[in-house]
């Protein structure tokens, strides 16, 4: 019991993470009908947004080291110690959480000038070409942040008083044993969130029931003068800040490095076509079923009957949902269908 | 267009055969001219001449293609450790088992297009990679990679005795340009069968499929059969890849089934000419060339190429184009790759194409220019229409 208990947490927990890149990405391919393999890059991208931040704010001077006299020793000390005391040292703890706020603007700014340099060239471009393009621009991207923050993962540290483990079975009446990361729990608040952000901001808005009407019916929406494409780029921007803010809360769980959007690409790709390609609900639902099969496809019970299928249980789903219903769980009718 | 004649394809077999075998020859003032990267050429010249059958002739671009390269390798390693170090074998269980993987992939997968195309298969390729990874270590050898050890059968071999034996062909070693070779005429039988499907009528039938499908079943075409052919075909094309690679390096790992070695071969197919003959071995060549020459660059000699210039300039220059080459090689492959998508969509063929007319119209206008303006040949302009 308490071991399925943690595992709905850790399959929820996962889906997060798939939900809210399939969410960006289905967004786009819902306005923009654009297929962005360079979405993962901006996941990629939001999580070194955390790595920067915690770098500036570590900047150090060199300072004599008191605790040693038999020798002169130095050790570095951040300037933000330096000027502010504890106070600065809480903020360099708290660097991941601070850096929500720098990936935000940097997000939609790498997004609007990624939809107007170079996507909205590619909107009567066959799927191939932009499937092309953006994998191309993908490698690109990793390999810019390679060249400045090197191959190896950067260990961004969650601030210390979530660092641990939370007691939540003593929370539930299940007994001491369940325990469950505090970062981990904290990731699934703040994925729910964002997409019920998102959500309401779509359906509670002038701007977002423009964004659902274009998705309905782009030519209609620009018939009755108003300009579509200019609410689509700023839809490119909104998915690319969901992604990046996947990116930095997701940098404490898996420090990131430059390959890691290429890693998730593929499985955001799998979770909205299971979803439906263009559906944002369906993106939802399916990033937490995805999530949750895998987690539960891992336990040691499934794995002695099925061997391996912990491995491949995600695209298994997506193969047999695309040759079966191929429009995906919650996808219009209609809608890439073939 | 007309449909070239027999003839005209015998010569271009021809020209393509002496090309290949002179290879050593022409390619060695640009520091190419020798065996081991001239084989690569070969190799991945195959891969992607056979994706191309898939990708240029029909338009569904699959993005796992390198399942059919991993297997062709895994096969071709356990026939050099089971049967025999006789490479013909290993080439023809390759293509076979690669041939198999792709009946039940192609079956599954064409029966969508599009997109969902693209990603049941890069679907099926991570199935393979993943399970390459964990549980079939027994086959796959996991993560070390299948390799030759002494305690093999290789039942009609004679037992070795000193050190790991090598793969040979009835006798002849398989490295050094013996290797070459062997690769270079599979190259040139590949590269005729590809030619004669792309002139035959089934080649033109999937180049209907490519332009409009729906027209095509309307027409009372079966188009499932034509295309499931073809991807048979091209999977064929990279389990033989997939066996050189092994036959010159007897080791196979699952790296080689990664997403990121299918994207490989759509860059190179892109970068020299999606749908043309030659296009798809000339981006691989030129990939590479470029990345043989470009990774092994390091700032040192940087500052020796650019020595000529005054000293603060050599500076910028070396620290900006560093970032381009060593590691920074899949930079210049990305930049090189997302300008020719963008630019120029026929790749590398379409811009010498592009080039040639331009020097055409120019040459034209300069005789034009020089000759009296009144008279106009008839015949120069007759010749450039039938181009």
């Amino acid at each position: 019991m308490d071991a399925i208990f943690l595992q709905i947490l850790n399959g929820l927990d996962k889906g997060g993470a798939y939900a809210l890149i399939a969410l960006g990405l289905t967004l786009v391919f819902g306005t923009l009908g654009v297929v962005n393999f360079a979405h993962g890059a901006l996941f990629m991208l939001g999580a070194f947004c955390a790595v920067t931040l915690q770098k500036i704010l570590t900047i150090s001077q060199k300072v004599r080291d008191e605790s040693i006299t038999f020798f002169e020793a130095y050790k570095e000390q951040p300037y933000l110690e330096i000027w502010f005391g504890d106070f600065g040292t809480k903020i360099i703890d708290w660097s991941v959480p601070i850096s929500i706020l720098l990936a935000i603007p940097i997000m939609l700014l790498i997004g609007l000038a990624m939809e107007r340099g170079l996507i909205r060239h590619f909107y009567k471009r066959p799927h191939a070409d932009q499937i092309l393009v953006t994998f191309g621009l993908a490698i690109v991207l990793q390999e810019i942040i390679r060249s400045f923050f090197g191959a190896n993962p950067i260990p961004t540290p969650a601030p210390d008083i979530v660092a641990g483990s939370a007691q939540i079975g003593v929370l539930l009446g299940l007994g001491e044993s369940v325990v469950y990361p505090w970062w981990r729990i904290i990731y699934l608040l703040f994925s729910g969130l964002v997409i019920f952000l998102v959500f309401a901001f779509l359906q509670f808005t002038t701007f977002g029931m423009v964004v659902r009407a274009g998705m309905h019916d782009r030519e209609t929406v620009g018939l009755l003068g108003i300009d579509v494409e200019h609410k689509f780029t700023i839809v490119f921007g909104i998915g690319a800040v969901v992604a990046g803010l996947a990116g930095v809360m997701y940098a404490p769980i898996l420090p990131p490095d430059y390959h890691m959007g290429m890693d998730f690409l593929v499985l955001s790709f799998v979770v909205v076509v299971v979803g439906g390609m263009g559906s944002l609900g369906g993106a939802v639902a399916a990033g937490f079923l995805l999530g949750l099969l895998q987690s539960f496809a891992s336990m040691n019970e499934i794995k002695a009957i099925l061997p391996g299928i912990d491995q491949i249980i995600i695209y298994l789903v997506a193969v047999v949902i695309i040759l079966v219903r191929p429009r995906g769980l919650m996808g219009r009718k209609g809608v890439m269908e073939d | 267009m007309s449909m070239p004649s027999l003839r005209n394809d015998w010569v271009v077999m021809a020209i393509f055969a002496a090309a290949v075998l002179t290879a050593p020859i022409w390619l060695s003032p640009v520091g190419a001219g020798y065996p081991d990267l001239l084989q690569k050429f070969a190799i991945f010249g195959l891969f992607a001449i056979g994706f191309n059958i898939l990708f240029g002739l029909t338009g569904y671009l699959s993005f796992g293609h390198a399942v059919f390269l991993g297997v062709g390798s895994y096969t071709a390693v356990w026939s050099f450790k089971l049967l025999t170090m006789n490479v013909l074998p290993a080439i023809a269980l390759s293509i076979l088992v690669a041939g198999i993987f792709a009946v039940v992939i192609g079956y599954l997968s064409l029966r969508r297009s599009g997109i969902y195309f693209s990603i049941l298969t890069l679907a099926f390729a991570q199935m393979s990679y993943n399970l390459a990874y964990s549980v079939l270590t027994p086959i796959t050898n996991g993560e070390t990679g299948l390799q030759l050890t002494m305690q093999d059968a290789r039942i009609f071999d004679e037992p070795t005795t000193s050190g790991l034996p090598s793969t040979e062909l009835f006798g002849m070693s398989m490295s050094g340009y013996s290797g070459f070779y062997f690769c270079a005429v599979l190259l040139i039988i590949g590269f005729f069968i590809s030619l004669r499907i792309f002139r035959s009528p089934f080649g033109l039938k999937l180049l209907a499929i490519k332009s409009n499908q729906t027209r095509m079943r309307y027409t009372g075409f079966n188009t499932k059969p034509y295309l499931l052919a073809a991807f048979i075909i091209s999977g064929m094309y990279a389990g033989l890849a997939g066996s050189l690679m092994a036959v010159t390096d007897p080791l196979a790992g699952a790296e080689r089934m990664q997403w990121t070695a299918s994207g490989e071969v759509v860059l190179m197919t892109i970068l020299g000419g999606v749908g043309t003959l030659i296009g798809p071995l000339l981006g691989a060549g030129i990939i590479k060339y470029f990345e043989n020459i470009f990774s092994a660059l390091n700032p040192g000699e940087l500052h020796q190429i650019f020595s000529w210039l005054p000293d603060w300039l050599e500076n910028i220059v070396v620290a900006i184009s560093s970032e381009f080459v060593g590691d920074g090689w899949h930079m210049t492959l990305g930049l090189s790759f997302m300008l020719v998508v963008i630019f120029l969509p026929g790749g590398v063929i379409e811009g010498v194409g592009r080039a040639y007319t331009k020097i055409r119209t120019l040459l034209k206008s300069d005789e034009a220019n020089e000759s009296d303006e009144s008279v106009l040949e008839p015949e120069p302009v007759l010749s450039a229409e039938k181009e």
